[in-house]
């Protein structure tokens, strides 16, 4: 087993996830990750980075946007172009998308109202750094806790995900149908996370770190941090 | 005293009717005379105004809560500090209270709900431990009331925002909708922290010639005299009272939270208390005091959110967000260095001094010099002229009008506003982040594990003001036993609790009848279930144009699970276990959910509380869990045992087949009676006998009720109740009437 992986997580002022991913990473890897503070411009020589959920900034201005302008943020976007692999989960995935590193936005819910639950998505893709331990088309669980979870893009940006085969999951029901009963938010297309071109980013509003522990009534998140591991050697 | 000061409080001539605004009556006014040796100044006044009014200085409630139990071998800091704390073992510690927010809440409920739940936070980290769990305890007016859905929106969404931004699970509590909190809501917030034993913050200043620092937000004109309108009844112009509220920052305070812990890492830290009800004057009085020190402030140096602040609105600032710290001399750059890492205001406000006073300066003007004894321990102390109500009679079974069928009144009561699911509400609360989380809001306690261990902290928050509105003693005792078994039903030993004692009008004597009534129950129940109350708060005054609340001492209750792998759950999990009832049936229907739902009134006694039935079931129950003998249990409350079968069977997605009931009851009696120290547990059927052997040596009587299995409710000579429908109906209330708006 590979020990020699290095992955560092951003911590912006009121990110709050950011302990659970160390948690679930150092569960995959064995080593615990470098937690690097915004401010600090210099970012550890990194195999992986990851954008963990929260309320940067508290989110009252548009949700990540604030964070997308930190110091930090100039070195993550120049490695991910570079084709360091960048996982942004939930308010990541808002920072990502502020950032210009994944398309679209991330809107208020359409309930208008925060929602915590376990959710069923469907793996649209798994040649991926981040899914190879998933099987396409498989469903799996887990949890959301957002209130700014509604992905949205237009029309054309979507076909364009859509025809790059850029959809990592989908928001869908326990026999894998994408419906809109099982939208959680709101989001189109049933988008629960996408990836960049080359398919190193990945950005996604549930949090796989949350269930990747047989003590919290489920284990689907840890695949994917398995096949980061697995798939960055 | 400076001249400045003399002239100015000459200047301004305070009246009669300044004094009664402050709340002073006038034998407090010629105490305070007494106490201080002249005039005081307006800003004294003020100052006096809070540090005495009933939410500070607890003036009603004192000699009650002298009575309660507040020690045991697994109490470490009992009440007096800003929350309490019990021992988990291995060098760790649980920190924990609950307190009211309730008035502010009522007149807005976004803002109040959300800065009760920071205020809570706060009195845990500063205690040095870091929030792992937060639970809340609401009381609603009718659900067919004009402003109930407004307020329970409100509510919900400010407590989930302040605790979701905060990044601490909200993993439990309890709401119930009654038409006697109409216009006087209640909003009971708990918080539960984790600490090493060995590194608990206090707040008792000692030492002369400390800084004194301020840290946090900026202090603004908001929450004014916060405390005062906490200690007074509401009337029709109560809205006017909207800028009392505070605004809460829940960012600004996870930023506080993380540059405290942070701090608290390097030995600097004296003393510290978070600015809460009534600002900086009570913060700085009460560290002084417990340090037994004078204390000077220089309010030119305060961190201000706006210009022209008078001495008297910085002292009784509510702003949100604030901490006051004595520090070691020559500390005060490494604390510096901190709070600016983490963009927080920073300021050396004043030191501690052997005068034994509390000095405030302002634009070199001597605005306040109080003896610190006058402030902290000269407030009056009421006993208060009570009297008790008489007992209700007990409504015998026959009394109560059966249904037209059992499985019909299940369902009618599972899809009630009392009993319906509170997913509505929950789902708008993170209640997973830490992923610590191990049992998820909807059982009986939840449970967080203590993270990097096995170990797991059971919490629940209880108490049924429809039993307290009949019996408070009684009531008490139940919402004290119903917390010890919701915990014991996890498998955890009940270690303590915290306690948020919500009243009306103290000067009333049947108001004050109830408080005794309940304190007495509290302190009967803590003591027979070795429960002791580490911390509390009391709410009084919860009334409106002379129309108090039920009395409502609500009970959050912390517990140990010494390893998870002995962790129990309500869900029903196998087909074929058998299910069987444990404690004392009497059929008793008098107050019960049962008798609200299907009668449309609520009479009679409620249901007496054997404790030490209840200390029997639940030693029974803790052991059955720990020798691995039962596979789901959960405890009988509202709605009695059907209620109690139906849970479980919904949390498994598993049917059951019932027995008939024992004959010499009528059977909505034996399956809605709320009878106390009961559980329902599932065990396989090899168990089963272990079970029957164990409860007879135990004292505790069991019955074989049913056994799982199918998809739907089973009960001999009625047609069964698909659990789809029974779900239908229990989750579809709270949406339905919120939607309704």
């Amino acid at each position: 087993m590979p020990r020699h992986m290095k992955a560092s997580i951003i911590v912006f002022p009121g990110s709050n996830c950011d302990r659970d991913a160390a948690v679930a990473l150092e569960a995959a890897m064995g080593k615990a990750p470098a937690m690097v503070w915004h401010g600090d411009s210099d970012l550890p020589k990194s195999d992986l980075i990851v954008l963990p959920g929260g309320f940067s900034y508290g989110d009252y201005l548009r949700s990540g946007a604030m964070a997308a302008h930190s110091p930090v943020m100039r070195e993550v976007v120049r490695r991910a172009k570079a084709g360091t692999p960048v996982l942004g989960i939930c308010n990541g995935f808002q920072v990502l998308t502020e950032s210009g590193l994944l398309p679209g936005v991330l809107m208020r819910n359409a309930t208008l109202r925060f929602i915590c639950k376990d959710v069923l998505l469907k793996v649209e893709r798994n040649n991926t750094g981040f899914a190879g331990h998933y099987d396409t088309g498989e469903v799996v669980r887990f949890p959301v806790a957002h209130k700014d979870g509604a992905y949205f893009a237009d029309e054309e940006t979507l076909d364009r995900l859509e025809g790059e085969n850029r959809v990592a999951f989908r928001y869908c029901e326990a026999s894998g149908a994408v419906t809109e009963a099982a939208n959680p938010n709101g989001s189109r297309r049933n988008i629960a996370g996408i990836y960049n071109e080359t398919g190193t980013v990945l950005g996604l509003m549930p949090h796989p770190e949350r269930l990747a522990d047989a003590a919290l009534s489920g284990t689907d998140g840890a695949k994917m941090f398995a096949s980061i591991l697995e798939t960055l050697h | 005293m400076s001249g400045a000061a003399r002239a100015a409080r000459e200047a301004q001539g305070l009246s009669e009717e300044l004094i009664a605004e402050h709340g002073l009556n006038a034998e407090e006014y010629a105490l305070l005379l007494k106490e201080l040796g002249r005039e005081p100044t307006l800003t004294e006044l003020g100052v006096f105004s809070v540090m005495w009014s009933e939410h500070c200085s607890y003036k009603s409630s004192r000699v009650w809560l002298k009575t309660l139990p507040t020690s045991g071998p697994q109490v470490i800091q009992g009440p007096g500090e800003n929350a309490g704390v019990v021992d988990l073992g291995d060098g760790q510690a649980a920190v924990f209270k609950m307190e009211s927010h309730n008035h502010p809440s009522y007149i807005e409920p976004y803002q109040g709900a959300a800065t009760g739940v920071g205020g809570i936070m706060r009195d845990v980290f500063t205690m040095g431990a870091r929030p792992v769990a937060n639970l809340n305890a609401l009381r609603f007016g009718a659900a067919d009331h004009a402003k109930t859905r407004h307020l329970v929106a409100g509510v919900v969404s400010g407590i989930g925002d302040y605790g979701n931004c905060m990044g601490v699970p909200t993993v439990g509590g309890e709401t119930n909708f009654d038409a006697r909190y109409n216009d006087n809501i209640l909003v009971n917030a708990m918080c539960v922290g984790l600490v090493d034993a060995n590194r608990i913050f206090k707040s008792a200043a000692k030492g002369v010639g400390l800084p004194v620092v301020y840290v946090g937000s900026k202090t603004g004109r908001d929450g004014i005299h916060g405390a005062t309108m906490a200690s007074a009844e509401f009337d029709e112009a109560s809205h006017e009272k909207r800028p009392t509220v505070q605004v809460g920052d829940p960012f600004t305070e996870k930023l506080l939270l993380e540059a405290c812990l942070e701090l608290m890492e390097e030995d600097v830290i004296i003393a510290i208390q978070d600015m809460g009800a009534a600002g900086l004057t009570s913060s700085s009085v009460e560290m002084a005091d417990k340090g037994g020190v004078g204390i000077d402030l220089d309010l030119d140096r305060v961190p201000m959110r706006e210009d022209g602040m008078t001495a008297y609105e910085m002292l009784l600032s509510e702003s949100q967000e604030r901490m006051l710290m004595v520090l070691k001399p020559g500390s005060e750059p490494i604390a510096e260095r901190i709070f600016k890492k983490w963009e927080l205001d920073f300021a050396v406000i004043g030191t501690t001094t052997d005068t034994g006073h509390f000095v405030v300066r302002h634009n070199g003007v001597v605005e306040a010099d109080i003896p610190l004894p006058a402030l902290a321990h000269a407030a009056p102390i009421y006993e208060r002229p009570f009297v008790k109500r008489d007992k209700l009679p007990v409504i015998a079974p026959e009394d109560v009008k059966a249904p037209k069928t059992i499985l019909g009144a299940l369902e009618c009561l599972m899809g009630s506003a009392h009993l319906s699911s509170r997913r509505w509400i929950f789902e708008q609360y993170d209640h997973m982040v830490m992923a610590d989380t191990v049992v998820r809001p909807g059982g009986d306690a939840a449970v967080v594990r203590v993270h990097g261990t096995q170990k797991g902290l059971a919490m629940s928050c209880d108490v049924t003001p429809r039993y307290c509105a009949a019996d408070p003693f009684e009531g008490a005792k139940q919402a004290v036993a119903e917390c010890w078994r919701n915990i014991t039903a996890t498998g955890a030993l009940p270690l303590a609790i915290t306690d948020c004692l919500n009243f009306g009008n103290p000067e009333r004597p049947e108001v004050m009848g109830e408080f005794v009534g309940a304190v007495e129950g509290l302190a009967e129940a803590c003591r027979a279930l070795d429960f002791p109350v580490v911390s509390g708060n009391v709410s009084l005054y919860n009334e409106t144009n002379g129309g108090a609340i039920p009395p409502t001492p609500a009970i959050g209750g912390v517990g140990l699970i010494a390893n998870l792998a002995d962790m129990a759950t309500i869900a029903l999990k196998k087909d074929g276990d058998v299910l069987l009832l444990l404690g004392a049936e009497t059929g008793h229907l008098g107050q019960s959910t049962y008798m609200q739902v299907m009668e449309h009134r609520l009479e009679g006694a409620p249901p007496p509380v054997d404790l030490e039935a209840e200390k029997h079931a639940g030693d029974l129950v803790r052991g059955l869990i720990k020798a691995g003998a039962i596979s789901a249990v959960h405890d009988v409350s509202d709605g009695g045992v059907l209620v109690a079968v139906a849970e479980m069977a919904l949390a498994g997605n598993r049917g059951v087949r019932l027995e008939v009931p024992l004959p010499e009851m009528p059977a909505h009696a034996s399956w809605f009676g709320e009878d106390q120290a009961r559980y329902v547990v599932a065990a396989s059927a090899a168990h089963a006998d272990a079970i029957h052997k164990a409860a007879s040596v135990a004292d505790v009587p069991v019955r074989v009720i049913g056994s799982v299995g199918g998809d739907m409710i089973a009960l001999p000579g009625e047609t069964p109740l698909a659990l789809i429908a029974l779900r239908a109906a229990h989750e579809d209330w709270m949406p339905r009437f919120m939607a309704n708006g």
